[in-house]
């Protein structure tokens, strides 16, 4: 049992914090504003190596497990990028997993390092508007027509793909009704985001203005077999294995964000005056403030635990889970106390606190929602039956 | 040429002090702690005359706690080749630093050694000069330039009034100045790299030198609290302030 971070694990902390240093409140605000994705931000942390955190040192990653990534990933939401920064980056430190598991030699050659030296910008093509979390109905098609895969259909939610030249898409190349399992008969491919065969089309959404979210009406995109990772109609469990780790790294990104937002409500608290005393003084916005460094705090360890079971090699699924579950619920409590500490300070834009609010229902609903959660540790950690 | 640098661990800059309860220092119990900025501008500068080939090796020294080897492991994430700690629990003045570097600088045998001018937490300025003098080298203080020419390093310094050159033989003292360059940012590649670079831990004792302090804290304290503003509601009123109130004018 170790509870606090390694000093390897500090000294990645601290320089990545030293990094985001650079990228200062006004920064972020300014691009809440403007909506103009991160561009130096991102570059920034290409140059220092940090987009291959967790990818193998062969093609130009640092080879580093799940723990490292996620402190990486908590310090940038915490340094106050909150999920612009780290949404901005996220799809670069895990998204490309199932080509390190499942791609042969030469794709991962070709793919990996591009992405990790930051010239190749990625989105990730999953999520559709009929299937939901019910990723087997997906009905988005390949079809292979001698020479290539042609595909149509329509996905939603897809991050960065107004910036994105590739797109990491899952498809199905067997109809449903012709499989034995659900799961089986879709294909994964990791392709150029052609945009003369899909339109991207921008969702306008409550938060995170800097970082694009998508719907992508895909219409005769061509894709070559060499794009295809791992064998044709197992790309659900390709998607599958990097379903844990994106859990727990979305969960560091929660924690971080509530820490930012707590540490800007404490700081208010401490030095507004109202009635001749801060108001941190008063035990009706000091106890909720608490509360929230409690929350976070437990989180935290859940996010670190469950990093740790993955990156030796454990069954992680319940721990991941709650980890998403509790880290999404504190960075929101956190959010929200810091807006209410604020008073109508915590409504102006200029406090930063309404931004965080903003964005914190981010990592509280994707990519998993906390319904779907509960769900899955009800039947998995209790053995209770199946509600769908 | 070996170049030798010293690295402090210090207060980070960001962090706002607090005067322990007792007057005997300084909170440092759980505030963060960084690379003294002006010998992140010593590394750096160090490893870009390595970069450039005119240095061979540079050698970070941080002296203090055991947790100092984490300031050495900055440097060398930013490229110092290897680090020395020398190992101590005294709270280190400047003269034993200067002797503590002279003992390691016989020997190592450096072509320069390269100090930031002073350190952010007591604002001594003391040590490069010290060092200077122990050793009989030539030094340069507060360089905002250098550059080597063969056995000989010209150093510009901000002075009153201007800019200085000196022309110094080798080997020489040089302590930094803000605005010599701008440190580097450590990669992850370089962090990875840094951290199979060897640390030699070494006792005071085994350099000769007792660090005991010379110099006494009598007391340390806040600044007094700074007293609100006053509007004045004319230019009369505020002279008549400054020269009856103040006193200034």
């Amino acid at each position: 049992m170790e509870f606090s971070l390694t000093p390897d694990l500090e000294q990645l902390r601290a320089a990545i914090l030293t990094l985001c240093e650079r990228f200062d409140d006004a920064y972020w605000l300014a691009r809440d504003r403007d909506g103009v994705f991160p561009h130096d931000f991102h570059a920034a942390m290409a140059a220092g190596g940090w987009l291959g955190i967790a990818m193998p040192e062969p093609y130009g990653g640092a080879g580093l497990g799940i723990m490292a990534a996620a402190v990486m990933m908590q310090a940038v939401a915490e340094s106050g990028a909150a999920m612009t920064g780290a949404s901005a980056i996220h799809m670069n430190i895990f998204g490309l997993n199932p080509v390190v598991v499942f791609g042969s030699e030469d794709q991962k050659r070709r793919m990996l390092p591009p992405l990790i030296a930051g010239r190749d910008k990625a989105c990730f093509a999953v999520t559709e508007p009929d299937a939901g979390l019910n990723t087997t109905e997906l009905k988005t098609r390949a079809v292979w027509d001698g020479a290539q895969y042609v595909v149509t259909g329509t996905k939603i939610w897809i991050s960065t793909a107004q910036v994105a030249n590739k797109m990491l898409l899952l498809a199905r190349t067997t109809p449903l009704d012709q499989v034995r399992r659900k799961t089986d008969g879709l294909s994964l491919f990791y392709t150029d985001l052609d945009r003369a065969t899909v339109e991207i089309r921008e969702i306008p959404k409550m938060g995170r203005h800097a970082v694009d979210s998508n719907m992508l009406f895909i219409e005769g995109l061509r894709i070559p077999m060499e794009d295809r990772i791992g064998a044709e109609g197992d790309g659900f469990r390709c998607i599958l294995h990097g379903m844990n780790p994106e859990r727990i790294l979305i969960a560091a990104e929660a924690v971080g964000i509530g820490r930012a937002a707590l540490a800007r409500a404490a700081r208010y608290a401490r030095e507004r005056i109202v009635f001749g005393r801060p108001i941190g003084q008063n035990q009706g916005i000091a106890h909720p403030l608490a509360k929230s460094w409690a929350e976070l705090a437990a989180a935290e360890l859940m996010v670190l635990k469950a990093a740790a079971l993955y990156d030796a090699g454990r069954e992680c699924g319940a721990e991941a889970n709650a980890a998403k579950y509790l880290a999404g619920e504190a960075g929101f409590h956190a959010c929200e106390a810091a807006v209410m500490t604020h008073g109508g300070m915590g409504y102006a834009k200029e406090y930063h606190v309404e931004r965080y609010l903003r964005e914190v229902m981010i990592p509280r609903i994707a990519p998993v929602s906390p319904q779907m959660i509960l769900n899955f540790i009800a039947e998995r950690a209790l053995g209770l039956p199946k509600s769908y | 040429m070996k170049l030798l640098i010293s690295v402090k661990r210090v207060v980070d800059y960001n962090v706002k002090v607090r005067v322990k309860a007792d007057g005997t220092g300084v909170e440092t119990n759980g505030v963060k702690m960084s690379m003294n900025p002006f010998d992140e501008i010593a590394v750096e500068e160090a490893v870009r005359l390595k970069e450039k080939g005119v240095a061979s090796e540079v050698v970070a020294v941080s002296m203090g706690p055991p947790a100092c080897s984490e300031t050495l492991r900055t440097a060398l994430a930013m490229g110092a080749d290897r680090g020395i700690l020398v190992e101590t629990e005294v709270a280190l003045q400047p003269l034993a630093v200067a002797k503590l570097l002279r003992a390691l600088a016989e020997r190592e045998q450096p072509g320069m050694i390269i100090l930031g001018k002073q350190a952010i937490d007591d604002d001594m300025n003391a040590t490069g000069q010290m060092l200077a003098a122990l050793l009989g080298w030539p030094q340069a203080t507060f360089a905002s330039k250098l550059a080597i020419e063969g056995e000989r390093a010209m150093v510009t310094r901000e002075v009153d009034g201007g800019l200085e050159t000196l022309e110094l033989r080798l080997p020489a003292i040089v302590t930094t100045d803000l605005r010599l360059n701008e440190p580097r940012y450590a990669s992850l590649p370089n962090i990875m790299k840094a951290r199979k670079k060897p640390i030699e831990t070494i006792a005071p004792a085994a350099l000769g030198v007792d660090p005991a302090p010379r110099l006494e804290i009598v007391k340390v304290a806040e600044p007094p609290k700074r007293q609100g503003g006053r509007k004045v509601a004319s230019v009369a009123e505020l002279v008549e302030k400054l020269t009856q109130e103040a006193k200034v004018i």
